[in-house]
């Protein structure tokens, strides 16, 4: 592995001073999955591993009924589906840490690295999206927010500026009759990277049958996890019919744009669209059901 | 030669300090500066699991840590499993079953259900079969080995 530096910061600020002063080739280091890996295979070219994990503010776990989910940028999958009150207010987000890697790998990696390393595949955006996440960057001008779905530019591109770093994500208390779903498609039962992946958040009327509000978002299908606009917007105040779903699912496919790769085939990928935005939607809809 | 940090850990409830590079992982630290060889390399990127440790009671990829992370943290290794004259009863359940053939990933696998049955004394099959789902094994075709951990938490 290439020679770098390592200093366990103690602070945000003394975090986003460093990463102004070593500028691109210095990068955060939370779980390591992604980073050391690349690192090691000389993917990327990195001077200074800055570890974030001595930062009280990355690792806030806090989630409050009113005013929602904070989850630091360093927090580990295997802490999060630990609390039983986060599983039940965001159960798409909970869906993909359960999925990411095996065991070991939910041990270290978490939602915020998952979401820095940008990759168009990763399994914990659609959710946030979906959620409607807010991502809290801190940088040498301060801090400023910014919605999920503009995070990731490109593959393994993000809109963090020069000195910027992620300290948290902020999602919003669930409102009732709502929940979650993220699926994705892999050919075997474990431990993949997602040929296509799709989360949806749905929000029902008091009787459960109408949507007041829907959220689709897709994965593995452009150079960014997709937030899917049009799809979602079609389907507030329509009644729940499989037609309805049908019609959302095929606005869905219309703005993937996916590669043929050693995974899948675009043409496999665009009917994957379709079918995981149906079960996506569904999934979420049994989710509100089933509630009591 | 890059620079050399100092760290302070303890590995298997012991002190222990070591000089490594950054860029070392903990792997490495393991192998090459402690000689503690019971993990093992295989894939060096996070699929095999056959580096397993457990850190700060959590089960990681040790290739996927640095050397340098682990000051002050706590490390349990293959190395700390048995006592001295005594098979640890997951050790003995792996040997009564023969879930080993060629071995490579043996101290992994035991790492592994090392830290499940320490979080859940009866697993399920299911549950046995999505925790070790990390950990490659290319002899025994699993069964085996998900017999050994079964037996091992009906004997703990």
């Amino acid at each position: 592995m290439q020679d770098f530096g390592y200093i366990a910061a103690k602070t945000v600020s003394e975090a986003v001073a460093l990463l102004d002063e070593k500028g691109q080739t210095a990068r955060i280091l939370a779980g390591g999955t992604d980073l050391i890996v690349q690192v090691r295979e000389a993917r990327r070219d990195v001077d200074w591993m800055i570890d974030i994990k001595s930062i009280p503010e990355v690792n806030v776990l806090d989630y409050n009924a009113d005013t929602g989910l904070t989850l630091g940028a360093a927090v580990e999958c295997f802490k999060i589906y630990a609390v039983d009150e986060i599983c039940d207010a965001y159960p798409g987000l909970i869906d993909a840490t359960k999925i990411i890697g095996g065991t070991a790998i939910q041990g270290r990696a978490g939602v915020g690295g998952n979401l820095c390393n940008a990759s168009p595949a990763a399994d914990c955006i659609p959710p946030l999206i979906v959620l409607n996440a807010s991502c809290v960057i801190a940088g040498p001008n301060g801090e400023r927010e910014l919605p999920a779905e503009q995070f990731c530019t490109g593959p393994g591109q993000t809109a963090l500026e020069n000195g910027e770093m992620l300290v948290s994500l902020k999602i919003p208390a669930p409102a009732s009759n709502s929940s979650s779903f993220y699926l994705r498609f892999i050919p075997r039962n474990e431990m993949d990277i997602a040929v296509v992946g799709a989360g949806a958040s749905v929000t029902l009327d008091d009787a459960k049958q109408t949507i007041v509000s829907a959220r689709i978002a897709l994965g593995a299908v452009a150079p960014t996890p997709l937030f899917a606009e049009e799809a979602s917007a079609l389907l507030t105040g329509r009644e729940v019919s499989d037609a309805t779903i049908d019609e959302a699912a095929q606005a869905a496919q219309a703005i993937a744009r996916p590669i043929s790769d050693m995974r899948g085939t675009a043409e496999q990928r665009t009917h994957l669209v379709g079918v995981l935005t149906r079960r996506a939607l569904n999934g979420a809809i049994q989710r509100i059901r089933d509630a009591a | 030669m890059a620079r050399k940090s100092h760290v302070q850990t303890t590995i298997n409830g012991e002190t222990v300090e070591f000089l490594c590079e950054s860029r070392q992982s903990l792997l490495e630290v393991l192998r090459d500066e402690l000689h503690l060889t019971g993990a093992k390399e295989g894939c060096n990127n996070g699929n095999c699991g056959a580096c397993s440790v457990i850190l700060d009671g959590r089960l990681v990829n040790s290739c996927l840590v640095l050397g340098v992370e682990t000051e002050g943290k706590s490390v349990e290794t293959i190395e700390g499993v048995a006592e001295p004259d005594k098979l640890h009863p997951i050790q003995d359940a792996f040997l009564e079953n023969a879930a080993l053939q060629c071995g490579i990933c043996t101290p992994g696998f035991i790492m592994s259900t090392k830290a499940l049955l320490d979080q859940n004394p009866n697993p399920t099959e299911h549950e046995i079969r999505y925790w070790l789902a990390g950990n490659l094994c290319r002899c025994t075709g699993y069964d085996k080995i998900v017999r050994a951990v079964q037996d091992a938490a009906e004997s703990m």
